[in-house]
C-alpha cells in the first residue's frame, strides 16, 4: 500500500516535470513576445520583460497595406481557406474510401490500402519540380485552389486509414439490422457506421487540419505573394522593420499556433481512442 | 436450412459483383484525388532527370541521359548528405520512440487531472513545424538564446555556446527541437496501444509477482509491437523527409553540417536552378525510401495490423 | 508475400510505359513553360505586383511613401509591395518566375547574370537612357547589367562599412585615427580584451550566407585579392585569399573575433552592436541608421562609422553589395513596370530616403544639402563606392557561392586548414565554372 502511494506521488511528479519541459519552451515564446526587443538583446537576459511592449500584436493586427501584419493576415485567410477545404475534401472523399476498405470485399482490397499508404512515403520533393511545372501551366501557380488540390493528395492516404481502421471496430450486426430493414448501404454507410465512428472521424479531421495547416514545401515553392502564401511561409520569412525581432516572430508565431492548438487541446481525447480502434482489432 | 442453402450461393455472387462495383466507385474519388496527383509528377521527375534544365523558363532543354545520376552519385556533397540524413532518421527515430514510450506510459498512469496533463502534452505537437523551428532558433540563439543565458544564470556554464555554430551539434540540436515536437505524437500512438492491453493481464501479472521490468518486457512490448512499428515506418520516412525543420533553423549550415538530403536536393533543384539534377536527386531519395518502405511493409505484415 | 512483388514489377512498368510516352510528347519542353513571353500592358494603367526586401537598404514605409509619390504622377497605376527576407529573396524570384507574379524584382549584384542568362528578367537595354551610363555611378550600373545589356534599374549602390564604438575605443585608451588599418583595429580589439571592456570586440556575419563571402569578400580586398583571374577561373587558393582566410581564423582563435560569428547574419551583428557587446563589425549603410534608434540600440550616439580599414596592400574596396531592380521577363505590364522602376530609382526620389540608403547618382554626393543629411555615412560609402571588389559575376554564381561559404566555414570552424578549405572551394566551384 505504502509502495503503490510513492509510485504516485512519483509519477506526478514526473508529470509535473514533463509538463514544464514542455511548457518552457513556449512560455518562453509567449513572454519574448511581449518584451520590448531591448530586453530580448540584453546580457544577462531579463527574464521578467522592463514593460509590457504590445506593438508586435499591434502591427500584427493593424499594420497597413504591405506591413508584416497586413502580409500576416493575409496568410491567416489563407491557412483557414486551404485548411477547412483540405479537411473537407479529405473527410468526404475519406469516408467513402474508408467504408469501401472496412466494409466491402473486393479484390486487391490490402493491396490498394497499401499503395495509399505507400504515397505517403514519396518525398514531397520529388513531386515538387513537375508540380511546379505543372501548376504553371495550368495557372494555378500562387493560387488556393492548387495548394488545396496538392495538399488534399497528402492528407487523404492518413484519413482513409484512420477511417478504415476504425470503421472495422463498429460491429457489423448494427448495420445488418439497418440492412434488413431496407436500408441501403450508403444509407447505413451515413445513419449507422457514421454517427457511431464519432471518435474515429475527429481523430481523421483532428489529423487532416494539422497536416493541411502545418504543410510548408507546397506553399512555399507554390505561392509567392499575399494571395496565396500561407502561415508557415510568411512566418518563414517574418522580419521587422529594421532587424529580425525575435518578439515579432513569436507573436505571430503564438497566432498561428493557436487555431491547431485549440483543435488539438479540444478532440485531444479522440486521438486515443481514434487510433487505439485500429489496433484493438489485432 | 438446406432450402436457404440453395439459395444463398447466387445471391452472395451478385453481393461481391455488387460489392465490387460499389467500391470501385467509393474508392474513385479518394484514388483521383491522391494518383491523379501523384503518378504523374512521378513519371514526369524521372523524365527530367534525364534532361539538362536550368531555369523553369527553359525552351532548350538538351537530352543528356544518365549524367545527372552519375553526377549525383560521384558527388560528396551528395554522400555527405546522404550520411547526415541516416544520422538525422536514425538518432531522432530512437529517441523519439524511447521518449514516447516513457511519456505513453505517464500518460496512461493513474494521474489527478489527467485531461490537463493530456492537453499540455498534446500541445507541442499541434505547433506548426515553422513555429516550433523559429522558437528552438531563438532559445539556441548563441548570443541571446534563454538556453544559454538559463545555464549561465544557473552557474551551469561560463561560456555562451553556439549551439548552432558546430556543424555536428547543429545537427543534434536540430533533431532535438524536431523531438519536443514529434515525441507527443509518438506517444499517443503508443498510448493508443497501451490502453488497449486488457488490464486483467497486468493483474495476473502482479498475482505472479512478477518484477516491473519483466512485466515490461514480456507483456507491454509485445502487445506494442504494432503501434511500435507503425510510429517506425512514419517517423523514419518523416526523419528522411525533413526540410522545413531545416529551412527555418539553419539553412543547412554551418558548413553544410545539417544539410540533409531533401534540403540539398532542395537548393540543387532551386536555388541552383538546377531542374534536372534535382529531378535525378528526388529519384534517388524515392528509391531510398522504396527499400525502406518494402522492409517495413514486411515488419507491418509479420505485426498483424487490423486490415494489413 | 508475393503480391506486392508483382505490384511493384508492374508498378515500375506502367511508369516505364508512361515515362517513355511522356518522354515522346514532351520531347521539346520538358519543362512545359509556355512560350508567352509576357506584355507591354498599358504604360499608365494597371497593377503592378513588386517584390521587394526587408531588413537593410530602403524600408517598407520609405517604399510605401515613394509608392505614393509614383501615384501622384500615375494615379491609374496600382502597386502591391511585397516584403521578403533577403535570404528567401532569390528563391521567391525564382519560383515566382513562370507565373509572372511578379512584375518587378529586386535583384543583388550577383544575381543578373544567373537571371539574365536563364531568362527570368527581361532584357531592357532599349529603354535604359544613354546619359544614365554617365550620370550613375559605376559600381551602380554593373548590378543591371550582363554581357553589355542591362537588365534592370540600379536601385541603389551599397557597400559594407566599419562601425565602431567610439566610447570603447576611447576607454581603451586609443582614439579614432587608430582605426585606419585591420592591424591597427586589432590591435585596439585586443587592448580592449585585456581590459574587459568587451569580451568579444569584433562581430561578423560569417554565418553560412552570401553575407560570409561579403565580409569575406572585404577583407580579401584589403589583402589585395580577387576573387578570379583574367580567365574567370577562381584564385581564392592562392596569396590574399587564404592570407584572408587565416587571418579571419587567427581573429577567432584570439579571442578578438566572437565565436559566434559562425552564426550571424548582418542583422545579428547589428543587434550585438546595438547591445553593447562589439566594438566593432562590418555591415550595410543603414546599420548607422538602426543604431541610433533607441527603440533597439543601447548604443545611440556611441557610434562611429568609416570606410573599411586599410589591408596590408594600402587597399580598402568596399565590397559591391548594390541593388538593381528588374522586370519579371513573364509580367504583362513591362510599361507600366519600367514608369514605375525609372520613377523610384530617380535622382531626386532617391535624395529623399538618404538615411536609409544612399542614391547611386553621381550629383548627389557633389551637393551638399543632401550630403549634410546623413554626413558620416555620405564620407564613409563614398569611398567604398569608388574601390568596390566584385564576386564574380557568372550564371550559376548561387552554387559557386555556397561552395565558398561551406569551405570558409570548414577553415572558420577549425575542421580544415584555410589552405585546404580554399583548395577544396576552388576544386569544387571551378568544376561548375567550367560546366
Amino acid at each position: 500500500m505504502r509502495n503503490q502511494r510513492r509510485n504516485s506521488i512519483l509519477l506526478h511528479i514526473a508529470a509535473v516535470v514533463v509538463s514544464i519541459l514542455i511548457l518552457l519552451p513556449f512560455a518562453w515564446m509567449v513572454e519574448a513576445s511581449f518584451a520590448p526587443q531591448r530586453d530580448l538583446v540584453s546580457r544577462p537576459m531579463r527574464w521578467i520583460p522592463s514593460e509590457i511592449d504590445l506593438s508586435r500584436y499591434v502591427e500584427i493586427f493593424q499594420g497597413g497595406e504591405g506591413s508584416v501584419g497586413s502580409t500576416f493576415r493575409a496568410a491567416m485567410l489563407n491557412s483557414t481557406i486551404v485548411a477547412v477545404s483540405v479537411v473537407a475534401l479529405a473527410m468526404i472523399v475519406g469516408v467513402l474510401g474508408a467504408y469501401a476498405f472496412a466494409r466491402l470485399k473486393f479484390p486487391f482490397r490490402k493491396a490498394t490500402l497499401l499503395t495509399f499508404l505507400a504515397t505517403y512515403m514519396l518525398p514531397q520533393i520529388a513531386l515538387l519540380i513537375p508540380l511546379y511545372f505543372i501548376l504553371n501551366s495550368l495557372g494555378l501557380l500562387n493560387t488556393l485552389v492548387g495548394l488545396i488540390l496538392v495538399d488534399s493528395s497528402l492528407v487523404i492516404p492518413f484519413t482513409l486509414w484512420i477511417l478504415s481502421n476504425y470503421f472495422v471496430t463498429i460491429p457489423d450486426e448494427l448495420e445488418e439490422a439497418a440492412r434488413i430493414d431496407g436500408t441501403s448501404r450508403v444509407g447505413a454507410l451515413f445513419r449507422i457506421i457514421l454517427p457511431s465512428a464519432k471518435p474515429g472521424i475527429f481523430a481523421a479531421m483532428m489529423f487532416a487540419f494539422l497536416l493541411a495547416w502545418d504543410e510548408f514545401m507546397y506553399a512555399l515553392i507554390f505561392t509567392s505573394s499575399d494571395a496565396a502564401k500561407t502561415l508557415p511561409v510568411a512566418i518563414s520569412e517574418f522580419a521587422g522593420r529594421y532587424t529580425t525581432d525575435f518578439g515579432l516572430v513569436a507573436a505571430g508565431g503564438i497566432l498561428a499556433a493557436i487555431p491547431p492548438i485549440v483543435i488539438a487541446v479540444i478532440f485531444q481525447r479522440y486521438v486515443v481512442s481514434g487510433m487505439s480502434a485500429g489496433a484493438v482489432k489485432g | 436450412m438446406t432450402k436457404l442453402a440453395t439459395v444463398a450461393p447466387p445471391r452472395r455472387r451478385t453481393g461481391r459483383e455488387s460489392q465490387k462495383r460499389l467500391a470501385f466507385w467509393l474508392l474513385l474519388p479518394a484514388a483521383v484525388a491522391v494518383f491523379g496527383i501523384i503518378i504523374y509528377p512521378i513519371a514526369r521527375t524521372l523524365i527530367i532527370s534525364f534532361f539538362e534544365v536550368e531555369s523553369a523558363l527553359a525552351t532548350e532543354t538538351p537530352f543528356v541521359g544518365i549524367d545527372n545520376y552519375v553526377e549525383a552519385l560521384s558527388s560528396s556533397g551528395f554522400w555527405a548528405a546522404i550520411g547526415r540524413t541516416l544520422y538525422f532518421t536514425v538518432v531522432s527515430t530512437a529517441l523519439e520512440l524511447t521518449l514516447g514510450m516513457m511519456l505513453a506510459m505517464l500518460l496512461n498512469a493513474r494521474l489527478r487531472m489527467r485531461w490537463l496533463f493530456r492537453a499540455i502534452v498534446v500541445l507541442p505537437w499541434a505547433v506548426p513545424t515553422i513555429v516550433n523551428a523559429a522558437m528552438w532558433k531563438g532559445i539556441f540563439n548563441a548570443q541571446y538564446g534563454s538556453l544559454n543565458a538559463a545555464l549561465t544564470q544557473l552557474g551551469l556554464t561560463d561560456e555562451y555556446i553556439a549551439w548552432l555554430g558546430d556543424p555536428f551539434l547543429a545537427l543534434n540540436m536540430v533533431i532535438l527541437a524536431d523531438a519536443w515536437k514529434t515525441t507527443p505524437l509518438v506517444a499517443f500512438f503508443l498510448l493508443a496501444g497501451l490502453t488497449a492491453i486488457n488490464p486483467e493481464i497486468y493483474e495476473s501479472a502482479k498475482i505472479d509477482r512478477a518484477s516491473w521490468p519483466r512485466i515490461f518486457r514480456s507483456i507491454t512490448l509485445p502487445m506494442l509491437l504494432p503501434s511500435i512499428s507503425i510510429v517506425l515506418v512514419l517517423r523514419t520516412v518523416e526523419a528522411f523527409k525533413a526540410f522545413d525543420i531545416i529551412y527555418a533553423m539553419t539553412r543547412g549550415g554551418p558548413a553544410n553540417g545539417t544539410q540533409t538530403i531533401a534540403y540539398y536536393t532542395y537548393v540543387r533543384a532551386f536555388s541552383d536552378q538546377n531542374f534536372g539534377m534535382g529531378s535525378a536527386l528526388s529519384y534517388i531519395i524515392v528509391i531510398v525510401i522504396l527499400i525502406l518502405t518494402t522492409i517495413y511493409l514486411r515488419m507491418l505484415r509479420r505485426s498483424e495490423m487490423s486490415l494489413l | 508475400m508475393k503480391t506486392p512483388q508483382k505490384r511493384v514489377r508492374r508498378l515500375a512498368a506502367a511508369a516505364a510505359i508512361a515515362a517513355a510516352s511522356a518522354l515522346v510528347l514532351s520531347a521539346c519542353s520538358v519543362t512545359g513553360a509556355p512560350t508567352s513571353a509576357g506584355g507591354a500592358g498599358d504604360a499608365d494603367s494597371g497593377t503592378l505586383n513588386a517584390l521587394f526586401m526587408k531588413q537593410a537598404g530602403y524600408t517598407e514605409d520609405d517604399v510605401k511613401a515613394m509608392i505614393e509619390d509614383f501615384n501622384e504622377e500615375y494615379p491609374d497605376i496600382t502597386v502591391n509591395p511585397t516584403f521578403v527576407a533577403y535570404e528567401a529573396l532569390h528563391d521567391k524570384i525564382v519560383t515566382s518566375a513562370p507565373s509572372g507574379t511578379y512584375d518587378v524584382v529586386l535583384m543583388d549584384v550577383i544575381w543578373p547574370a544567373e537571371f539574365a542568362s536563364k531568362g527570368l528578367v527581361t532584357d531592357v537595354t532599349d529603354r535604359f537612357p544613354e546619359e544614365w551610363e554617365q550620370d550613375m555611378l559605376g559600381g551602380a550600373l554593373i548590378t543591371a547589367e550582363y554581357q553589355d545589356k542591362y537588365y534592370g534599374v540600379p536601385w541603389y549602390p551599397s557597400t559594407k562599412l566599419f562601425y565602431y564604438n567610439t566610447e570603447m575605443v576611447e576607454q581603451a585608451g586609443y582614439s579614432t585615427s587608430d582605426l585606419d588599418t585591420w592591424d591597427g583595429v586589432l590591435e585596439v580589439a585586443a587592448a580592449m580584451k585585456e581590459q574587459g571592456i568587451v569580451k568579444y570586440p569584433i562581430a561578423w556575419s560569417w554565418a553560412q550566407a552570401e553575407a560570409l563571402i561579403c565580409d569575406y569578400a572585404q577583407l580579401l580586398g584589403a589583402f589585395g585579392g580577387e576573387f578570379t583571374n583574367d580567365d574567370g577561373e577562381l584564385i581564392i587558393n592562392e596569396g590574399p585569399g587564404v592570407e584572408a582566410l587565416s587571418w579571419m581564423k587567427q581573429t577567432i582563435d584570439d579571442g578578438l573575433s566572437n565565436p559566434n560569428s559562425t552564426t550571424f547574419l548582418e542583422d545579428d551583428v547589428n543587434k550585438t552592436m546595438a547591445s553593447g557587446q562589439a566594438a566593432f563589425s562590418l555591415n550595410w549603410e543603414s546599420t548607422f541608421r538602426d543604431l541610433n534608434d533607441e527603440s533597439i540600440s543601447q548604443v545611440v550616439g556611441q557610434v562611429g562609422v568609416s570606410a573599411t580599414p586599410k589591408g596590408a596592400e594600402g587597399t580598402r574596396p568596399g565590397v559591391n553589395g548594390a541593388m538593381a531592380l528588374g522586370i519579371a521577363s513573364k509580367s504583362e505590364n513591362k510599361d507600366a513596370a519600367w514608369n514605375f522602376i525609372s520613377f523610384i530609382s530617380s535622382q531626386s526620389e532617391q535624395e529623399k530616403f538618404v538615411t536609409s540608403t544612399l542614391p547611386n547618382w553621381k550629383a548627389s554626393y557633389e551637393d551638399p544639402e543632401i550630403t549634410e543629411t546623413n554626413p558620416e555615412v555620405f564620407a564613409a560609402a563614398k569611398v567604398g563606392y569608388d574601390d568596390g571588389i566584385l564576386r564574380p559575376q557568372v550564371p550559376n554564381y548561387s552554387e559557386v557561392s555556397q561552395i565558398i561559404q561551406a569551405e570558409i566555414q570548414n577553415a572558420l570552424l577549425g575542421k580544415k586548414s584555410p589552405q585546404q578549405a580554399m583548395d577544396d572551394a576552388v576544386a569544387a566551384a571551378n568544376d561548375v565554372l567550367n560546366d
